[in-house]
């Protein structure tokens, strides 16, 4: 199968730095070497909270031209990621935050366009566990 | 009201926010996660920071700067959320401010407006002169809080009523407009929108929280005024005493 060049980028948006590596990395692992991920957690100090430099670092690391998919935890998280937002390349997904980011990058890194990166992304909302 | 007045304004908002800092986050505590009056103290101290070394000269670039350090520094829901009222206020003020001498409130000709740049600091030889002529009106001052308000509500997906800063905010920009609308001076109109801001954070007292960490506590949050609400009072309190008198 070949990769387009221009896949889709996710960005991990938590109040937590350790959290959003985490799953930045848990991620990697399940969608495989094409995946674009990069977390954006905590302050700029470290601290629990959201960092507005560190979300725009992040887009910027994983925007290949193809859009980004901004998927952040709760609270603060969603705010500051929703003054990133631009329609058509980059969008935020409503969705459970490890199970939200797995679906979307598995798809992205087949080198899916935005939009189906996205509705991905929102099954994950009623994936059924058991 | 010229640049010199919205740093003034800005600069007394931060300072009750430094003397004010353990109460907001004593009440933050009780609904949510106790660090309201941290994270606002230190947006607001970088704003302080910004302010002086950038020095703006003109009200919407100094309330864009404001907005746009917020965003950057504060760390919690409190930073886009009070960064948006600014650079919403400093988008409106940019596309309305006018130069030369400031007119009688309200009730100035439609001047000459400059290029909305929103943000663009002046160069060095320009500052000198926007600092002291461009002016904006309270007419102005009221499309900026309604479209701060609108931004915040747009951002926040909040209604009054939810038990959030809109419930300060919402009363005072009406209470605002109302009293420009009226014809009346600016300390009477600052009087008038600080009042309706104290109010509506009292009324937040009884309410049950519809949004942010609050919102989890279902009726538990019943029983204590929002540290959203208790923040936009300083604002307010902040405008009228910038106001002097």
């Amino acid at each position: 199968m070949s990769i387009p060049e221009r896949r889709v980028g996710i960005v991990l948006v938590s109040h937590s730095d350790a959290l959003a590596r985490e799953a930045a990395a848990l991620v990697r692992q399940i969608a495989g070497a094409h995946a674009r991920v990069a977390p954006a957690g905590g302050t700029d100090e470290g601290g629990c909270g959201t960092s507005a430099d560190k979300i725009a670092a992040a887009v910027e690391e994983v925007d290949q031209g193809g859009g980004v998919v901004l998927i952040p935890d709760l609270g603060s998280s969603v705010l500051t990621a929703r003054l990133f937002e631009e329609p058509g390349s980059v969008v935020i997904a409503d969705v459970p935050f490890v199970e939200g980011a797995i679906s979307a990058a598995v798809l992205a890194a087949t080198g899916a366009p935005l939009a189906d990166v996205l509705a991905a992304a929102q099954e994950a909302r009623t994936y059924r566990k058991l | 009201m010229d640049a010199r007045f919205f740093t003034a304004w800005v600069e007394e908002t931060a300072r009750a926010v430094a003397a004010d800092r353990d109460r907001l986050t004593r009440l933050d505590a009780a609904i949510g996660d106790a660090d309201h009056g941290t994270n606002l103290d230190r947006g607001f101290t970088a704003v302080r920071e910004a302010l002086s070394a950038a020095f703006p000269g003109t009200p919407g670039a100094v309330l864009t700067l404001t907005g746009t350090t917020l965003i950057r520094k504060v760390g919690g829901a409190s930073g886009p959320l009070y960064g948006t009222v600014f650079r919403q206020m400093g988008a409106v003020l940019t596309a309305a401010q006018r130069e030369g001498p400031g007119e009688p409130a309200g009730h100035g000709p439609a001047g000459r407006s400059l290029p909305p740049s929103a943000g663009d600091a002046p160069g060095p030889e320009e500052r000198e002169e926007l600092e002291e002529e461009v002016t904006v009106t309270l007419a102005d001052l009221a499309a900026a809080f309604e479209a701060g308000l609108a931004g915040v509500r747009k951002l926040g997906g909040a209604q009054e009523g939810d038990k959030t800063m809109v419930d300060a905010l919402a009363p005072a920009t009406r209470a605002l407009s109302g009293a420009v609308s009226a014809g009346r001076g600016a300390r009477e109109v600052f009087d008038a929108a600080l009042a309706a801001a104290r109010e509506g954070a009292v009324a937040t007292v009884p309410l049950m929280a519809r949004k942010g960490r609050a919102s989890y506590l279902g009726e538990r949050s019943i029983g204590h005024e929002d540290p959203g609400a208790a923040s936009t009072v300083l604002l307010f309190a902040a405008l009228r005493a910038a106001a002097g008198g």
